[in-house]
């Protein structure tokens, strides 16, 4: 391709929408693992510095993050289902669209109440209400 | 985006085939030229239209009313040839099976993306129609020659009726993101002539095909998207026949 400066974006619908979302996610949660295997190492290396690095993950952005995680994970795992079926069921390419909108739908239902629990302890505890 | 030059140019009363219409509308279109410039530039130009008039009527309207020097590729006008596929509004189709009627009152025109620029829409094809060859894309047969013609049920036929509507136009291939992102990848035309020959009871080659195809740039980079899908001007399930080469490669059940 010539250095062209880049044109419009290009106009996908749900399957190119989905796609960009599961590499996004994909990206995400692999980021995370790779923070998640260092910080959990640190604990056969100093388990009291292991200790102290958990206690900054205590706070309310770290739990915002959180159910940013479960909301990827949620996501890239039920999308994962509808991409496995359209390649391997023979059906799948034909109910692509479908697939999307029960996963977005099971998305909510597991997401919504995750993320209020979540969110609830951080709420008490910044808000002061039931200790 | 740059937008280096909004140059709008307004119809005069010039004489066309659209020329007796009421309404106009703007046709924003991506100009390349190497020997102007390095860059592109997007020029607008207004156009008026009858309700029946497709894309390509409106840009014939701009090459020969206002402006000659724009590129493009056309021959047939009725969507047979697989010529004119560009980026309208921003997904590929063919010019000239959309109604201009149907696409607002500015129209952003680029050429098809992942392909050489040679200018205005012109892109080089040749790279398209590499991946063509690479998946032999012919009748291979074996044994005698029949005295007859080679004979095939109706449920035969059918099994491979949908790839075979394909035109060449590259709106699927250039629509792709991982067409755009590498070059070498076969690209969802290639696959579909592909198939057109793998689930063709009278082809000896499809074997030679899928090894082809189960190759680093094969099937196996397709990402599901369903941009092809959606971009073919001839209702192709290309993510369909893409799926069943992979169902194939896997299954090697024919
Ligand atoms: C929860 C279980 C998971 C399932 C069911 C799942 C499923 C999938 C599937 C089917 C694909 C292929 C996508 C495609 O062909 O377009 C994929 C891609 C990917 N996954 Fe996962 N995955 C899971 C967990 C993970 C984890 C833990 C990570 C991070 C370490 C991850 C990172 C990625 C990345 C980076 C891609 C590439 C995306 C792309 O090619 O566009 N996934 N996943
Ligand atoms: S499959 Fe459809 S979009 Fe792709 S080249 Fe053939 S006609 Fe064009
Ligand atoms: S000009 Fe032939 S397909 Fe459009």
């Amino acid at each position: 391709m010539p250095k062209a400066p880049a044109g419009t974006l290009y106009r996908g619908r749900e399957g190119m929408w989905s796609w960009v979302a599961h590499r996004i996610t994909g990206v995400l949660i692999f980021f995370f693992l790779f923070a998640h295997v260092l910080d959990t190492a640190l604990v056969r290396v100093s388990p009291s510095s292991y200790d102290s690095v958990i206690a900054t993950y205590k706070n309310p952005i770290v739990n915002l993050m959180e159910v940013g995680l479960v909301a990827a994970v949620v996501f890239h795992a039920l999308n994962g289902i509808r991409i496995t079926l359209i390649d391997f069921w023979k059906s799948g390419p034909r109910f692509q669209r479908q697939m999307l909108y029960t996963e977005i739908v099971v998305w909510l239902v597991l997401v919504v109440p995750g993320a209020f629990f979540m969110l609830k302890h951080m709420f008490e505890t910044l808000f002061g209400s039931a200790s | 985006m740059t937008v280096t030059d909004d140059l709008s140019t307004t119809a005069p009363a010039a004489s066309g085939p659209t020329a007796t219409a009421g309404r106009t509308v703007t046709l924003k279109i991506r100009r390349f030229d190497p020997e102007v410039s390095a860059k592109p530039l997007w020029k607008s130009y207004t156009v008026p239209f009858d309700p029946s008039d497709r894309l390509l009527d409106a840009l014939h309207y701009v090459k020969w009313n206002l402006d000659g020097s724009l590129s493009f590729r056309r021959s047939c006008a009725h969507g047979v040839c697989g010529s004119d596929a560009m980026r309208i509004n921003g997904s590929n189709r063919l010019a000239c099976k959309v109604l201009v009627k149907d696409l607002g009152p500015e129209i952003s025109i680029e050429p098809i993306k992942g392909l050489p620029v040679e200018k205005d829409l012109i892109v080089d094809m040749e790279p398209f129609f590499d991946a063509f060859r690479a998946v032999k894309p012919y009748l291979i047969a074996e044994g005698h020659e029949p005295t007859r013609e080679r004979l095939q049920s109706a449920a035969d036929r059918e099994r491979f009726d949908d790839t075979t509507k394909c035109i060449m136009c590259a709106a699927c291939t250039t629509s792709c993101p991982v067409f755009w992102n590498d070059g070498e990848y076969f690209g969802p035309a290639a696959m579909v002539a592909a198939h057109r020959f793998i689930f063709d009871s009278r082809d000896a080659g499809a074997d030679e095909r899928l090894e082809i195809l189960n190759e680093r740039e094969g099937v196996w980079r397709c990402r599901t998207t369903f941009n092809c899908s959606n971009a073919c001007p001839r209702g192709i399930q290309v993510t369909k026949a893409i799926q069943e080469v992979k169902r194939a490669l896997i299954f090697r059940r024919f």
